[in-house]
């Protein structure tokens, strides 16, 4: 009851947030596609570069967003830019893993065959390696999301706004309302970007792979 | 036509391809065959220059197509792969109609090509054109597959082991078809394949390589009547006569080829170095071409040897020697009636073929009478 | 210097002692999963949602309940780390080839005895796959224990961050990194040594 009540006098503000929260996901995550979509299919070309990037992006994981945030503070100051410039890095990385092996795991037997009858090597990209890599690639962009929701909360730190505002707020002023308006919508928008995208994924699988999996 | 040139292909030092040439008519069915890795495989896909050869020159209807575009090539080549490879995020008449859609055919034109070609395997358009190859048989894949390399009705089709994942009912069933379509539409195919069955079956001409060379190209009849190599004659297996079996066996047939020589003009201690080394108590010494001049034994260099006198000084010129083309029976008659332990069998310009000694003979006795051995 | 040691001991103790529970409670629902086929999906629905929801907001709703401290930062850990242990424990024991339960089976053995003496000898290195998963993340993710004053290396970045002083950043965040790249890099190796065993 209380809760309702919390929220209902703080919506306007609250939807505010839940807005600029969402765009600095859109927009990382679709600077992360842009970037890491061509990136992996290159690295398919060029095999001998793809262990030491992919062991570079592992590494990269394994910095604590906590980390990579005071670097961005400390490097490019406060602000919605530098915060995005975090998200985006971030975000590069599942997507990367994910198109450069959901490509190279595509059988050679479609490749060879493609080739055989006369495609071009971006014939064989467009009509046959990518749609078969469609699932792993948006599976990337679904686990890329879902990170970025969670660090964008953390990028509040650094002055990003979104919903991480509110959780900062209340974490500095030990007020638990501030602490809720805050965390349970984030929570929620985590779900609906991962329900989401999984639905697009269904959607966007080729139609024969489908009874395969 | 298909013409190779002197084509050789190499991977770091293996040979693959070792300066092979030959020429496939139009309209043959040929079939490639060999042991794995004799570069059979390798062939096909140099035609349709999926690999590049590393010297030669390839002619397709008399038209050097090393430098060609390759992609327009391929798509006047049709190809079939073990894998099947059909697209499994299109339907069977997409499968179909990628060549003849890449040709830039209109959808009308493609509809009836699947349609022209799906009535040629019983395979009825309405029940399977909009079907998943996920949705298909083994059997009925790997018909699609055929019926794809057919699509934009390229006068030549390259299948590489086609039919080696189906079982054997229904790999009989798509060979037969296969010919049928070949003798009508007038293609030329080649086809490669390690199953001699199959190779007899469909082959207007078979071509067989070992080591990336060919060791005999003709057609299954003459190839079943004189294969020009053992190695052949095994894979024709039970389709040779026994007559070949029964016949009388030559020297050759029984001789070990590892035989160790030493030039007349070595040394005494060079020679028993080497005798120490091979563990053997003989050497056959040769001349400068190679030619036999007798053996040299460890108890006559003991006996008689001066250390750094050339060898040729304590040559036994008494050894045993037969041809290599010289009754089996006449070599064991030799030894039996003498006290050597071998005779040494020459080639017809008297260099060293081979020996046949005491336990050789044996075996061989021992073969005949118990089947193949193990020592 | 002592502070630097005495941060990291803690941090791995937090850790560690998250792991063990996270361990037990994840491989116990784990093996609940692959036996009751719907309430396994039921718990790893639960687990995966438990996953998708931001640390911070985590964090900040555990607070909550459970106030300021160690305590709550080990309940965030246990909870992050379930559903990669879970899920691996149900994949590994549901994928077990049918032929070896079926020895096992005519063999004489009982439910229990197939489950200690086969299947979980059998799962053991796709479980500690999922382990592994899960304290390198946990290794990551302990860091914000600061924000809810628990202990650990946290409490150095945040400092350095709040400073704006990159060397004590870097003095706090070097050993987390290092720490989770050691352990990846072992327990592969382990992963790898256990799985020869048993393929």
């Amino acid at each position: 009851m209380k809760l309702i009540t919390l929220f209902s006098s703080n919506w306007h503000p609250l939807l505010s947030s839940v807005g600029t929260h969402s765009m600095l996901v859109i927009i990382s995550v679709g600077l992360g596609i842009i970037i890491a979509v061509p990136l992996g299919i290159l690295l398919t070309r060029k095999s001998g570069a793809a262990p030491i990037v992919l062991a570079a992006a592992s590494m990269v994981q394994t910095i604590p967003g906590l980390v990579m945030l005071g670097f961005a503070l400390v490097l490019l100051g406060i602000g919605r830019k530098p915060a995005l410039a975090t998200l985006t890095v971030y975000s590069i990385l599942p997507i990367l893993q994910n198109t450069y092996t959901g490509i190279s795991e595509v059988p050679f037997a479609y490749t060879d065959a493609a080739k055989g009858i006369g495609m071009t090597p971006m014939q064989v990209l467009f009509k046959v390696e990518l749609p078969l890599a469609v699932a792993p690639i948006i599976s990337g962009i679904r686990t890329s999301a879902v990170y970025i929701v969670s660090w964008a909360t953390l990028a509040g730190m650094i002055g990003a706004g979104g919903l991480g505002d509110w959780i900062w707020t209340g974490l500095a002023t030990y007020n638990t309302d501030y602490i809720l308006l805050g965390a349970i919508p984030s929570a929620l928008l985590a779900l609906l970007f991962s329900a989401s995208i999984a639905l697009l994924e269904r959607l966007l699988k080729p139609r024969g792979l489908r009874r395969m999996s | 036509m298909i013409e190779f040139r002197n084509v050789t292909k190499r991977y770091g030092r293996t040979t693959i391809l070792d300066d092979v040439s030959f020429t496939i008519e139009r309209g043959q069915f040929v079939v490639l065959i060999g042991p794995s890795g004799c570069g059979k495989t390798t062939t096909l896909r140099t035609i349709n220059r999926l690999i590049e050869p590393k010297a030669g020159t390839l002619f397709i209807d008399g038209e050097d197509v090393t430098h060609q575009n390759p992609v327009e090539l391929r798509r006047k080549i049709g190809y079939v792969i073990q894998q099947i490879g059909l697209f499994p995020n299109m339907t069977v008449e997409q499968n179909i109609s990628v060549v003849p859609k890449l040709l830039k055919h209109s959808r009308a034109e493609c509809e009836a090509i699947t349609r022209e070609l799906l009535a040629l395997v019983d395979m009825p358009y309405e029940e399977n054109a909009s079907k998943y190859p996920s949705e298909l048989s083994g059997g009925q894949q790997q018909r699609i597959g055929v019926l794809r390399a057919l699509a934009a009705s390229p006068p030549i089709v390259l299948m590489d082991e086609p039919f080696g994942a189906l079982d054997p009912v229904t790999r009989e069933s798509l060979q037969e078809e296969v010919k049928r379509i070949q003798r009508k539409l007038k293609k030329t195919i080649v086809f490669v394949t390690h199953d001699m069955d199959e190779a007899l079956r469909l082959a207007d001409t078979i071509i067989f390589m070992d080591k990336g060379r060919i060791l005999q190209m003709a057609t299954p009849e003459e190839m079943l009547q004189n294969p020009a190599d053992p190695l052949i004659k095994s894979f024709l297996g039970r389709h040779t006569d026994d007559e070949a079996i029964a016949a009388p066996k030559k020297a050759e047939a029984f001789m070990k080829r590892r035989v160790y020589t030493v030039h007349e003009n070595a040394k005494t201690l060079e020679s028993i170095e080497r005798m120490r080394k091979r563990e053997v108590n003989s050497l056959v010494v040769i001349d400068d071409d190679e030619r036999f001049l007798g053996t040299v034994s460890i108890e006559a260099i003991k006996e008689r040897g001066k250390a750094g006198h050339p060898i040729r000084e304590y040559i036994n010129g008494e050894t045993l020697t037969v041809h290599r083309s010289d009754d089996a029976k006449e070599a064991f008659d030799k030894l039996l009636s003498s006290s050597e332990n071998y005779v040494i069998v020459l080639n017809d310009d008297r260099t060293v073929a081979g020996i046949i000694t005491r336990t050789s003979t044996a075996k061989a006795m021992g073969e005949a009478l118990w089947g193949e051995m193990d020592a | 210097m002592r502070e630097l040691l005495f941060a990291t001991g803690e941090h791995l103790l937090i850790v560690a002692l998250s792991m063990i529970v996270a361990t037990l409670v994840g491989v116990g629902l784990g093996i609940l999963s692959s036996w009751k086929k719907r309430l396994g999906t039921v718990i790893i629905t639960i687990a995966e949602i438990v996953q998708t929801i931001p640390s911070l907001a985590l964090l900040a709703l555990l607070m909550i309940i459970f106030g300021l401290g160690n305590l709550t930062m080990g309940i965030a850990l246990v909870l992050y780390a379930l559903l990669p242990i879970i899920r691996n424990t149900q994949v590994a024991l549901t994928e077990l080839p049918p032929a070896i339960i079926d020895a096992a089976r005519g063999m004489g053995m009982s439910r229990s005895q197939r489950l200690t003496q086969v299947e979980i000898p059998l799962a053991i290195p796709m479980i500690f796959g999922g382990i592994k998963v899960a304290l390198v993340n946990s290794l990551s993710i302990a860091v914000m224990g600061v924000l809810i004053g628990s202990g650990g290396l946290g409490y150095i970045i945040y400092r350095g961050i709040q400073q704006r002083n990159m060397a004590r950043i870097l003095i706090g965040a070097i050993p987390v990194v290092v720490i989770a790249l050691f352990f990846d890099w072992a327990m592969t190796k382990i992963e790898q040594r256990l799985s020869t065993h048993t393929t």
